[in-house]
């Protein structure tokens, strides 16, 4: 019954293949879709922290808190730019977001 | 050893459990709270891996702020979810053929990956022993890392300026104080001194 790396690497793939999963299902709801993001980052951080803690290497939990601050700006500022399009359209459909034709 | 094991495979059961019902439950307010408690169940693994700070660290920033952020966002914005899930089945095969074979790929790059004997030996800060997780942190990231630490903090800024400056607007109709008009005001603005002859008035 030992825990080892292999099992937490499992996890966090499982994890992020549902993220990937999330943003092919719900391609409409850009809401969905910015959490599926916050999940791969979970598992991310989670191959971080299980390889900074079996090869005991505390750099791997640093970089971690530099992710978890990427993220969380990600996710303010994500979210801003939803509320602004939302004022603008009345709507989040994701198929609209061409307005700008870049 | 059996308590760790049981509650690694709790937390790991959980929190793939809770993934999935985040990329497809209908409503999604129930997919933030579901998201919530994934990042509940990822601090714990964390716990177990030794790594109180990030554990706590989790839970107050994704719980406490951006799961929150989320579940605002979700309750301010008036959707309609229903046309939303709209095409949701027509998209299931092309997920779930991608969702495996990226596992696959993950598995294949998993089982074929090895340690090198000399790994060990050039680790770049080797855990310290009989130091708290926290202490040892606050070693790295007020020393060796502070630079990196400063611009962490930069990037926080500017995220929480972009936020503000994309969100705010002036509404028209809304009487606002404007201090500097009210500095700037004269008297002669203001008053008028009229002679009143004497039995007629104005």
């Amino acid at each position: 019954m030992e825990i080892g790396l292999a099992h937490y690497l499992t996890v966090a793939a499982i994890l992020f293949t549902l993220g990937i999963f999330g943003i092919f299902m719900n391609r409409k709801n850009v809401i969905i879709i910015m959490m599926s993001i916050e999940l791969m980052l979970l598992a991310v951080n989670i191959n971080l922290v299980a390889f900074s803690s079996f090869l005991g290497d505390l750099v791997g939990q640093v970089f971690t808190i530099f992710v978890l601050t990427v993220a969380a700006a990600e996710a303010a500022i994500g979210l801003a730019i939803l509320v602004v399009y939302f004022r603008n359209r009345g709507t989040i459909a994701v198929e609209d977001i061409n307005m700008m034709k870049g | 050893m059996v308590v760790q094991a049981l509650a690694f495979y709790l937390f790991a059961t959980v929190a793939v459990l809770s993934a999935t019902a985040v990329v497809t439950v209908r409503n999604p307010v129930h997919s933030v709270l579901l998201l919530i408690l994934t990042f509940f169940n990822a601090a714990g693994l964390f716990v177990l891996l030794g790594a109180e700070f990030l554990a706590m660290l989790l839970v107050v920033v994704y719980v406490g702020a951006v799961a929150v952020l989320f579940l605002f966002v979700v309750m301010m914005l008036d959707i309609n979810f229903v046309e939303m899930r709209q095409g949701f089945l027509n998209y299931l095969p092309i997920g779930v053929l991608i969702a495996v074979v990226l596992f696959v790929e993950l598995a294949l790059v998993g089982a074929g990956w090895t340690l090198t004997d000399g790994a060990v030996a050039v680790l770049a800060q080797p855990t310290p022993e009989g130091v708290t997780n926290v202490e040892a942190l606050g070693h790295l990231i007020y020393t060796d890392y502070a630079y990196i630490f400063q611009a962490a903090g930069l990037v926080l800024l500017v995220a929480m300026i972009g936020a503000i400056v994309l969100t705010l607007r002036h509404r028209e109709g809304v009487r606002r104080q404007k201090i500097s008009e009210q500095v700037k005001r004269s008297r002669a603005d203001t008053l008028e001194i009229k002679k009143v002859p004497v039995g007629r008035g104005i």
